[in-house]
């Protein structure tokens, strides 16, 4: 529905390689890649998620993290995190 | 002892409350001044004191314990579903999934994050945020900043958890010196050092026989423990493969390493066809296997090895300069030098001080030395070929350093004499006229010889210790030295030292070459003296051939009598000249000079018209009397 619309949008775009849709256990709702990898990806994200969030705050109470972006030397991982699920995007930034 | 005062008290009375009464001050001692001590006493004029209205300081200085990191990684397995699907079963989890999406919550929070992940991508796609805006400058400005270095790491063994654990056995851990460093061929992020203790008959029981690879990144501990049998002399990586290193023990032998096997040598030679002395030099040669290497030890011996093969060398060669092969006779080498672009010539550094250039091909073991160089007085610690200049080599020794070009047979620079021996030294990879040495009161020299001679341009104090080796990464910017309790400090030289200068290769190629061609006049003007020389002896002998075999005292008799005709002629001959050059005739100088040679000097063509310039100031001196 709407969601598959969006999430194959995201996919569509110039430079993404994976998209991947997890919930707060840590299982994978929806992925582009292999299980083990996204199992990787899931786990390792949300705990660098959680630290960011709680940095975040503990800063100042009232600030919420709204996203997180990793650029490595290889690609750029962006998160986008909410309470209940996490939305993963790796993408390729240079042209 | 005697009692000075009893105070007695009742028992009955202890413990009563004392009552003090008030009496007037009475004097009880009143001593006078004498002046007569006054005259014991030195007056001080001036005194000095001072005054000073600040508060009080303290200092202090505070170190953390050092904390030992260690990089270790997760792996995360899948989970957290929950009790009633098995994660095994596709159909579970599918249904689950299916489960999930449906949930209203679920699409609500996705189209919202959806949202926001897009415009993300989109603006990476955009801009590249990290881009290079103003392409490469040309950096043609000359470098004013003065020639700096800093430590970037510093690697002792002290800390190495190995080392605690022997600690716990014995108090003092034995600290061995780094004797030599293999940079990796292609990362530059590995090191490998060779430890082992160069003193002689100090073997102690507890000393580790180890040496370490290490990685860069963790200094504390080391990447890959070698353990040979004997201590590591020396150690060298293999440039085609860079897994492979090779080692020459204390004992002699040799040993080869393969870093996928683990720390135990895959092969050691044989004890019988090894050295009899540490091997101080092992370097690996250009060949099409890449398995060759070749060896030299105080033993007098430089041997040709095949690492598939370790049970005897393939070639030998003694260092008998006299060209007779004798082992009685070899001189102990403590270098060796080798450059790929040359494979058949080599260069030996020996205890005597002096430097053998050898040639591999020869065709019987006499040719193969080729020459000699000598002018250390003791042993020659480091030799080592200009990268830009093959011809143009450095051996470092005793007090200086020296630079040699193979024409000639004195060295064409060096250094000034030091206060300590110099342990080490090498060319710069990057700069044709830079070169490092590394002395035993633990500093560092950069010479740049196109900037200051007669100095180091840059010297830095590393360690207390001796530095007792020193190498410099291919890159030309990290160096890395050793020091005699075991302690490696990397250190950064400030890009000034390390980048080509605009004119330098051909300032340097026209120092070397007018340097080299001084010695080679000097030592032309050296061979003429020396010429003349042996043709006045051999005049002599001349004619003591045309008489017969003669007595020693009738030698002597007859050797008086010429001295005492040449006295006479030679003043007959000034009286004559100077007769003549009151007279004003100077034409009959001229004649007369002639006569003067033929007398003394046997018919030297060559050395006479050598003489010629120096006539006419010997004319000019006669006059002069």
């Amino acid at each position: 529905a709407e969601v598959e619309e969006t999430l194959k949008r995201i996919q569509a775009h110039k430079g993404v390689i994976a998209t991947i849709v997890v919930n707060a256990e840590g299982i994978p709702i929806r992925t582009t890649l292999d299980n083990s990898t996204t199992v990787q990806y899931a786990g390792l994200l949300h705990q660098l998620t959680a630290k960011a969030r709680s940095t975040v705050r503990d800063i100042d109470p009232q600030n919420d993290l709204t996203f997180l972006r990793i650029r490595s030397k290889k690609h750029e991982i962006m998160v986008a995190p909410d309470k209940e699920y996490l939305l993963i995007v790796i993408q390729n930034p240079c042209e | 002892m005697e009692i000075i005062y009893v105070y007695t008290r009742k028992r009955s009375e202890f413990g009563r409350p004392c009552s003090f009464s008030d009496r007037p001050a009475k004097v009880n001692v009143d001593i006078p001044p004498d002046p007569s001590m006054a005259s014991s006493f030195i007056l001080r004029n001036p005194v000095d004191s001072y005054v000073q209205h600040t508060s009080d300081m303290s200092e202090h200085e505070v170190n953390t314990e050092r904390v030992e990191v260690e990089s270790r990684g997760v792996n995360h397995i899948e989970g957290g579903w929950p009790k009633d699907i098995n994660p095994q079963e596709a159909e579970q989890t599918i249904r689950f999934r299916k489960k999930v999406e449906k949930d209203e919550n679920y699409i609500n929070t996705i189209t919202h994050l959806g949202t926001l992940m897009e415009h993300c991508v989109k603006q990476n796609n955009a801009i590249n945020i990290y881009e290079e805006y103003f392409g490469e400058e040309e950096m043609g400005e000359v470098e004013d900043e003065p020639p700096s270095a800093k430590t970037i790491n510093v690697i002792s063994k002290l800390t190495s958890f190995f080392d605690v654990l022997l600690s716990k056995r014995d108090p003092n851990v034995t600290k061995r010196t780094a004797t030599h460093l293999s940079w990796h061929p292609d990362t530059c992020k590995k090191l490998a050092v060779a430890y082992s203790s160069l003193e002689f008959q100090q073997n102690m029981k507890d000393m580790s026989f180890d040496s370490y690879i290490w990685d860069l990144e963790n200094p504390n501990k080391p990447e890959l423990v070698l353990k040979p049998s004997s201590p590591l002399v020396s150690l060298e990586y293999n440039p085609k493969d860079s897994h492979v290193l090779v080692g020459g023990c204390y004992n002699g032998q040799m040993a080869y390493w393969d870093t996928r096997k683990g720390g135990l040598p895959v092969e050691v030679s044989t004890v019988e066809v090894s050295h009899r002395d540490p091997v101080y030099g092992a370097i690996w040669l250009q060949s099409k296997t890449g398995t060759e290497c070749f060896s030299a030890s105080t033993d007098g011996q430089v041997l040709w090895w095949d690492i598939r093969k370790l049970t005897e060398p393939t070639e030998t060669l003694v260092l008998d300069i006299t060209r007779q092969g004798l082992l009685e006779n070899a001189l102990g080498a403590i270098t060796l030098e080798f450059e790929p672009t040359m494979p058949t010539k080599f260069m030996v550094g020996t205890e005597q001080g002096i430097v053998i250039a050898c040639n591999r091909k020869a065709k019987t073991p006499p040719e193969k030395i080729t020459s000699t160089y000598s002018g250390h007085h003791g042993p020659v610690y480091a030799l080592g070929r200009n990268p830009f200049y093959p011809k143009v080599f450095l051996t470092v020794g005793d007090w200086t350093a020296r630079i040699w070009s193979e024409e000639t047979k004195e060295s064409i620079m060096w250094t000034k004499y030091h206060l300590s021996y110099l342990t080490d030294g090498c060319w710069s990879t990057v700069r044709p006229a830079v070169f490092f040495t590394t002395r035993s009161d633990g500093t560092l020299d950069v010479w740049d010889f196109l900037f200051k001679q007669n100095d180091p341009s840059l010297s830095l104090k590393v360690c207390d210790e001796p530095l007792s080796s020193l190498r410099l990464q291919d890159n030309g910017c990290i160096i890395g030295c050793g020091s005699k309790l075991g302690t490696v400090t990397l250190l950064e030289i400030s890009s000034g030292l390390c980048t080509l200068q605009r004119n330098e290769k051909t300032l340097a190629t026209a120092m070397f070459e007018r340097e080299t061609r001084r010695e080679k006049i000097l030592e032309a003007r050296h061979r003429e003296l020396r010429l003349k020389e042996r043709a006045r002896s051999e005049g002599q002998e001349a004619e003591v051939e045309e008489e017969l075999v003669e007595g020693p005292h009738e030698v002597l008799d007859r050797a008086r009598r010429e001295f005492f005709e040449v006295i006479k002629a030679e003043l007959q001959r000034r009286a004559q000249a100077e007769t003549q050059s009151l007279h004003g005739k100077v034409p009959g100088g001229h004649g007369s000079a002639s006569a003067f040679q033929d007398k003394d000097r046997a018919g030297e063509e060559a050395a006479a018209q050598g003489e010629e310039s120096q006539l006419p100031k010997d004319k000019e001196e006669e006059e002069e009397e």
